[in-house]
């Protein structure tokens, strides 16, 4: 049998948008046959993170305080309007069917896609392994990434 | 068009990407030489269905507009 496509995508933004566009592709490739993977670092961890507050230290802990809430409470890109925004575009989307970001992360997780996750944004932001979802299959660095996309046929950074 | 499906998939009403990734789901439980009947109203569908076949390829074996909305046959390949 023939070895199947690969597909990597890094997720390094933690808008509501951006995390939408990166879930969407991570299905469709996913769908398409790629053996798919997400790459979570940085602002994207709010997409994997359970939402409960993290942080040890001082610092940590007001990261952890202003980014809490996980994927119900990502801002928009553009129009947030101070948190206003998200809930008017959600309200948009369910009017027009459109799927929201918890549908669509179950829909990858359902369809095989790994989620990896970046271990020096771990260390940085004080976020444990048991503030992110189960599904999250490992936590890995650059290496693993790199050596995944030289020979994914896809990649993407959002 | 006069195709009998074995199995139905309800996207009407559903958007991008749900018709792709159900339709994904869907033919992985299904053997070769099935045939999968998708209800879609979705506009972007219409050009994503036939795509996502030539991609795959798993035979796309045409459509058929009902009422207000589309029926997509695709052939799991072998």
């Amino acid at each position: 049998m023939a070895e199947k496509k690969t597909a990597s995508i890094v997720l390094f933004s933690g808008e509501f948008d951006k995390v939408f566009a990166a879930f969407t592709i991570a299905i469709g490739a996913a769908s398409a046959g790629y053996e798919t993977s997400l790459f979570v670092t940085f602002w994207g961890y709010k997409a994997i993170q359970k939402g409960n507050l993290t942080g040890t230290g001082f610092l940590g802990r007001m990261i952890g305080l202003m980014n809490r809430g996980g994927l119900d409470r990502l801002a928009t890109t553009r129009f947030n309007f101070g948190g206003i925004g998200p809930l008017l575009f959600k309200k948009m989307m369910k009017d027009k069917g459109v799927a929201l970001l918890p549908e669509l992360r179950q829909t990858a997780i359902d369809l095989g896609v790994h989620f990896l996750a970046c271990k020096t944004t771990m260390d940085t932001l004080e976020i444990k392994r048991e503030d992110l979802i189960d599904e999250v299959e490992d936590i890995v660095g650059v290496a693993t990434l790199i050596k995944a996309s030289q020979n994914s046929d896809l990649t993407h950074f959002i | 068009m006069d195709i009998k499906a074995d199995v139905v998939q309800d996207s009407i009403g559903q958007m991008c990407p749900m018709p792709i990734a159900n339709l994904a789901k869907n033919m992985r439980n299904m053997k070769a030489e099935q045939i999968l009947e998708i209800q879609a109203d979705d506009e972007g569908a219409h050009a994503d269905i036939r795509a996502w076949c030539e991609q795959t390829g798993n035979p796309f074996l045409g459509e058929e507009k009902t009422g207000d909305y589309f029926k997509y046959f695709v052939k799991k390949g072998a």
